[in-house]
């Protein structure tokens, strides 16, 4: 890391607190105010994954982003930073969550390549800029009043993604730097348990996430790609778990790998979630294990 | 040119499901079954948990919290105001207390007919809940064993939310 990054990265905490403090502030006056905009249960929405899509970190869950109800609408921001031995990934985006049944998401996602871009022959800290706009539909379920029953709640979603550097995602073998994820996530929350545990299916061409565009040299087409969650409650405020997100591989110049993390999300109120992970993303371009942490703050309202 | 069609159809089946799964949703729910109906049914598995809640006694101190919360909570006052709330307390006893394998029989209303005329919805249900998890946690009940009673009171929703 470099100094001016630690500097950023402290200030991040250090808003992330604040942020903490006023919302401890708001819900101590809040207390006899009318009906609000966040009625859902406390971390039952999830944190926002790397894409902008309410979920664990890497993967998306069926549920609906924000803490509106039926006949409410939520809304949150999200700050991610991916701190890896080669580059770093810094996210940044937010969300609304309609009527606990649409989940519009924007993210604007930053790979820096660091040194890596020199060794290219890009530049040192040459980075590559994606915006990802999602949706999401929930088709049924309630992840969690269902509890006398096995049925999850299941969503349906979509994220576009365009990279800026298309000249460089073609160079390397993808055939387009823009394309399209079509995904299904089943969330089930096992109250009694404590366990939340999620399945998603993605369709997906995205090399690197479409960091490295879609479609390349070895396969161009739509493949089903499996991701998976699993969260431990420990207490309202606190979860603990781990995931797993299978890549394609599409491009002949760099393996790549499935991605996993563990991680530990904390909730002192609807308003603020800090989630910080020990991510494994494997091989990048010329870089092998890629292992580093990853911390995200989100806000909402 | 493919792709697109693609698109269009993935949206178009995507925004007729969840149609057809949203009136299923709004649609009024039979009661799964007449004991469901009435209350949970109890479960000798939860022995445990209700010593944890401190048994009989626990419940009763628990429920004077709970009803606290709930007249504080802007949310869920204005239910409870006109209500009968020593009377709520002592049958929320006897019901917990069944779900969780005690030495209690239930004795109240059935949770349809109770619940029915309230026009209760979801944000209430969920506000109840939070102060039913605030007053357990002011009586020190363990986060898991909290949760193995909130499971059971879940599937009651279709009884109680009707708005
Ligand atoms: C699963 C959740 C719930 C359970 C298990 C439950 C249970 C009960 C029980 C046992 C009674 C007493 C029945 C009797 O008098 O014989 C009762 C009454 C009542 N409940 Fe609930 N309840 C639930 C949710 C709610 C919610 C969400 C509200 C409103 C926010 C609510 C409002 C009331 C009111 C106002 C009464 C008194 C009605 C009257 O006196 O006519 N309940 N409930």
């Amino acid at each position: 890391m470099r100094t001016n990054d630690k500097t950023r990265f402290a200030g991040l905490i250090g808003l992330a607190l604040g942020g903490c403090m006023l919302s401890a502030v708001a819900t101590a006056a809040g207390t006899d105010a009318g009906p609000t905009t966040s009625n859902k249960l406390l971390l039952t929405g999830g944190v926002s994954q790397l894409e902008g899509a309410a979920g664990g970190g890497l993967t998306p869950w069926a549920v609906i982003g924000g803490y509106g109800t039926r006949d409410e609408i939520g809304a949150n921001a999200f700050y991610t930073r991916v701190n890896l031995p080669d580059y770093h990934v810094d996210t940044a985006g937010a969300m609304v969550g309609l009527y606990n049944r649409v989940e519009l998401s924007f993210a604007r996602q930053r790979f820096d390549t660091e040194k890596v871009g020199a060794a290219l022959g890009l530049g040192e800290g040459f980075t590559f800029r994606q915006d990802v706009v999602g949706v999401k539909v929930r088709l049924f379920g309630d992840v969690v009043l269902d509890q006398g029953s096995w049925l999850p709640q299941v969503s349906v979603g979509a994220q576009y993604k365009k990279n800026d550097q298309d000249g460089v995602v073609r160079f390397v073998g993808a055939k387009r730097s823009q394309g399209t994820d079509y995904y299904i996530s089943a969330t089930k929350l096992f109250l009694g348990q404590s366990l939340l545990v999620d399945g998603t299916v993605r369709f997906t061409k995205a090399n690197q996430i479409g960091i490295l565009g879609f479609g390349g040299d070895l396969n161009n087409s739509y493949k089903p790609e499996f991701e998976a969650s699993v969260a431990y409650l420990l207490s309202r405020h606190w979860a603990i778990g781990a995931e797993y997100r299978q890549k394609p591989n599409n491009l002949g110049i760099a393996r790549e790998d499935d991605w996993y993390d563990a991680f530990v999300a904390w909730a002192p109120s609807k308003h603020v979630s800090l989630t910080v992970a020990y991510a494994d993303l494997g091989n990048i371009v010329i870089k092998d294990r890629q292992r580093g942490l990853y911390a995200s703050v989100q806000v909402g309202f | 040119m493919y792709k697109h069609y693609f698109q269009l159809a993935t949206l178009a089946a995507a925004v007729m499901l969840s149609q057809s799964i949203l009136a299923q949703d709004t649609a009024p729910m039979p009661p799964q079954s007449a004991a469901m109906a009435a209350s949970a049914p109890r479960d000798p598995a939860l022995k445990p948990v209700f010593d944890q809640f401190g048994g009989k006694p626990g419940l009763v101190t628990l429920m004077n919290d709970f009803m606290d919360n709930l007249m504080a909570d802007a949310r869920t006052r204005p239910y409870f105001a006109d209500s009968d709330r020593e009377h709520i307390k002592a049958e929320l006893v006897d019901q917990f207390c069944v779900i969780l394998d005690g030495p209690c029989t239930y004795t109240g209303k059935d949770m349809v007919k109770v619940h029915r005329s309230l026009g209760i919805n979801r944000a209430a249900f969920n506000a109840l809940v939070e102060d039913l998890q605030t007053a357990m946690d002011k009586n020190n009940v363990p986060f898991r064993a909290q949760n193995k009673l909130l499971a059971k009171l879940a599937p009651m929703h279709p009884a109680v939310i009707t708005r």
